[in-house]
């Protein structure tokens, strides 16, 4: 192990009156891959900010290579080595490849940009992250895939280093992997590795265990805006990880009562999209959770979509309750159907609106107005039903952690009192303690008889919390079996479709 | 014909030609006369000088109410700076300075108080109106032009086209060239497109924000100097909705007003359409009334379309 390289003491910043980090201590050496860990809402975002030179810290200090960290901005701070790739894919949509890659380091004489020097720079980074997956650089980021977009984001951090002399001293990487498929995983953890040896210091921030025990020597878990354990992984139990990060043992994260599935709630034959999906059929009963497993783009999002009336039903028939057909999405909340997106900032929730206002969007109140003091009141309601965290129903969800944002869709869904419930991916990025609750929010409401159609790309989640399983493969689903009958394995051979 | 508008600029190109084509066959002998030809030159440039400030806040993602405010502004200082008997090339000066000076205030109002650049252009549009107001007495101010007049007139010895023309040709290539192949163009489209993005990535927004609207302003202030090379008097009341004109150009053009799109070459023709819908339509003996519903349908078309082709994507 080398010299230290970033050391953080007693780093503090608050936001108002409310601290979001209130103590992190943090050492990582030259060339080490060092996982931050942490809920949401634990200050890693708060951090990574402080390192991109976007806030300064209120007390604490930052050192890199011994000396003090004070970037005056972002382009500072990458000018002087440090990198970041974000996890909320900070790409501009209108621009090509290229431009996004090369932004803020573009190669120009007297503001004039060297076309040539820049296709160097890009076109070596691209290759390096996209491996022998050609990328068009003339392409515009908006017609990307997100994995796509992700690798983008790699290349751009490439580039940086690249552009600085190949002096790139640290790289924070803001779950990277997030929606990157096994290979392009493989080629970033080679690339991580790679950049590793080189002398970079990685920090990878990520809610995914599995891959911080592949891919880090040490880590530092966060909570509450405090560092709270660090340590070698190797020498660490997973399990003792997620204890300090939550705070709490989760012995039961998937509880499950026992239920007994009633009459067919929602139903499809043959039904085909546009595009996606190509064929899927099932049947989902009162008081069941069906699961639907598969890899990212095998047309899980798409059923949802159809199912709930945002996509064009091709072929087939859908039939809810005793209505048969295809139907807006207005049509089929009235029909007691709802829909919970996996892009809960874009499409999910209204987030520059308040708590009250997004959970009573659907349901303003009985006659239509929706009074503002009644939505209070409803929203007071499940503010404390749901444990969201939040000051009142008069904050703005985008003020929110993920995981509170992720339980105020839900309960607009709730609130609507809606009987199928179409989940997709909702324990995505969000932290382990809000995860569980979601867990057994969904186990309540099955209990109680309610109707789930849960996506989910987490094994555990959905071997745990389904009834039964089905799993999509290019655009196909299989048949729905017993989840006592899956394993991670056999999910996993059915999604690449062995 | 769908593969033809995927083509990013050609749909406004094509409506164009088709315009041209429609008064040339309905007035051959007027319409297509050189001498027409020069004069619609002459009416597009201050609308096309104007339009290429526009193009780039519009693609920044941005909007400037006040071109029209400011044009008027502008020929009000310059006619003042003449009569008190200052030389032409002081008054010019004085006039581009002036409108420069009102961009770089909104533009660091809207960059450093993060205020809405619709209220920001929308109160410099009253405030640069009032002044020129203020500044002329309510009047006309009437002065000896000094040369400046020569610069859109039609016997000025420039070949082909008056130097105001030329002027606003090399705008036009200077802005095309500047948003395409300047560090400065590619910063504004990624504000425009993503502003967050381009924070992260280290531009300087607030340097793009400020310097967009000050050079929108300095081209509003040389459309001022053309326009004032027309009137030859300064006119407070002139120039009223030329901004709508203006954002008409350059959306028709096939900018987004979302930000992110955009191009200096489709706003000049968008500028042109329009002047030749204008001119066309008067050759032809239309009414100025079916006029104004033509360009608003126009434009409404424009921006239909350009909706459809993303749609198709």
């Amino acid at each position: 192990m080398g010299a230290p390289r970033v050391v953080l003491r007693d780093l503090r910043k608050s936001f108002g009156s409310t601290p979001a980090l209130d103590g992190v201590a943090l050492e990582a050496a030259a060339g080490e891959v060092h996982a931050v860990l942490g809920e949401n809402g634990a200050g890693k975002s708060t951090l990574m900010k402080i390192l991109a030179g976007v806030e300064a810290p209120d007390a604490g200090t930052v050192t890199l290579d011994g000396a003090p960290w004070t970037p005056r901005g972002s382009a500072d701070a990458r000018a002087r080595g440090l990198a970041m790739v974000h996890q909320e894919l900070a790409l501009c949509p209108h621009l090509d490849v290229a431009a996004n890659v090369a932004l803020g380091i573009e190669p120009a004489r007297l503001g004039w940009l060297r076309a040539r020097e820049q296709a160097r720079l890009v076109d070596a980074a691209l290759g390096r992250a996209f491996g022998s997956r050609a990328v068009d650089p003339r392409a515009l980021a908006r017609d990307l895939s997100v994995a796509d977009r992700q690798l983008v984001e790699v290349a751009r951090a490439l580039a940086t280093a690249d552009a600085t002399g190949g002096a790139l001293r640290v790289l924070v990487l803001d779950e990277p992997t997030s929606s990157l498929g096994a290979s392009d995983v493989d080629r970033l953890f080679g690339l991580i590795r790679e950049l590793a040896q080189g002398g970079t210091t990685v920090l990878y921030v990520s809610h995914f265990l599995e891959e911080v025990a592949r891919i880090a020597t040490r880590f530092t878990v966060l909570r509450d805006g405090r560092t709270v354990g660090s340590g070698d992984v190797a020498a660490t139990e997973m399990s003792a990880i997620v204890r300090m990060m939550a705070g709490r043992d989760i012995a039961s994260a998937f509880p499950r009562t026992p239920r007994t599935p009633g009459d067919v709630l929602l139903s499809a034959r043959d039904l085909a999209g546009t595009r996606l999906p190509v064929e899927a059929s099932f049947e989902l009963r009162r008081g069941e959770v069906l699961g639907i497993g598969g890899l990212v783009g095998a047309g899980r999002t798409e059923l949802l979509r159809v199912l709930f009336g945002l996509d064009r039903v091709r072929r087939g028939e859908i039939r809810v309750g005793a209505a048969v057909g295809p139907a807006s999405p207005a049509r089929r909340l009235a029909q007691g159907v709802g829909f919970a997106s996996e892009d809960r900032k874009g499409e999910g929730l209204a987030t520059s609106l308040s708590v009250a206002d997004n959970l009573t969007l659907s349901r303003p109140g009985p006659s239509g107005f929706g009074l503002p003091s009644r939505s209070r009141r409803d929203a007071a309601r499940w503010i404390e039903e749901l444990g969201i965290k939040c000051s009142g129903p008069e904050q703005r969800v985008v003020e929110l952690s993920g995981g509170n944002q992720q339980k105020v869709q839900l309960a607009r869904l709730l609130h609507h009192d809606v009987d199928v419930l179409l989940l997709d991916e909702p324990t995505r990025g969000i932290d382990v303690g809000s995860k569980a609750q979601i867990a057994a929010l969904v186990d309540r409401l099955a209990g109680k008889g309610k109707a789930v159609v849960l996506v989910s790309s987490w094994l555990p989640e959905l071997l745990g919390m389904a009834d039964r399983i089905a799993v999509m493969c290019r655009g196909k689903l299989g048949p729905a079996r017993p989840a006592a009958e899956h394993d991670e394995a056999s999910l996993l051979s059915e999604a690449v479709g062995l | 014909m769908k593969r033809l508008f995927d083509r990013a600029g050609l749909g406004p190109l094509v409506a164009l030609a088709a315009t041209w084509a429609l008064f040339a066959a309905l007035a051959p002998a007027t319409f297509m006369r050189a001498s027409n030809l020069v004069t619609m030159a002459r009416q597009t440039t201050v609308v096309a000088i104007a339009a290429v400030g526009m193009t780039l806040v519009i693609v920044s993602g941005g909007i400037d109410l006040s071109v029209g405010s400011a044009v008027a502004f502008t020929t009000v200082v310059v006619a003042a700076t003449l009569r008190a008997g200052h030389g032409p090339l002081v008054a010019v000066v004085a006039g581009v300075g002036a409108a420069t000076l009102s961009g770089l205030v909104c533009g660091a109002m809207v960059a450093r108080l993060r205020m809405a650049p619709f209220i920001v252009t929308l109160g410099a549009m009253s405030i640069l109106r009032g002044g020129a107001k203020g500044l002329a007495s309510e009047q006309k101010i009437d002065c000896d032009p000094r040369g400046l007049d020569q610069l859109l007139a039609p016997s000025a010895g420039w070949p082909l086209v008056p130097p105001g023309v030329w002027m606003a040709v090399a705008v036009a290539v200077a802005g095309g060239l500047a948003l395409r192949y300047t560090r400065f163009g590619r910063h504004l489209y990624a504000v425009g497109s993503s502003e967050a993005t381009a924070l992260v990535c280290g531009v300087d927004v607030a340097r793009v924000k400020i310097l967009v609207y000050a050079l929108a302003g300095a081209l509003a202030g040389l459309a001022g100097v053309l326009e004032f090379s027309t009137l030859t008097v300064g006119d407070p009341t002139d120039s009223i909705g030329l901004e709508l004109e203006v954002i008409a150009a350059v959306v028709i053009g096939g900018a987004s007003l979302s930000g992110g799109e955009g191009t200096v070459a489709g706003s000049i023709v968008g500028a042109m359409l329009m002047a030749v819908i204008r001119t066309g339509c008067t050759f032809v003996g239309v009414h100025n009334w079916v006029q104004e519903i033509l360009t608003g349908a126009i434009i409404v078309v424009a921006v239909a379309v350009d909706r459809i082709r993303h749609r198709a994507r």
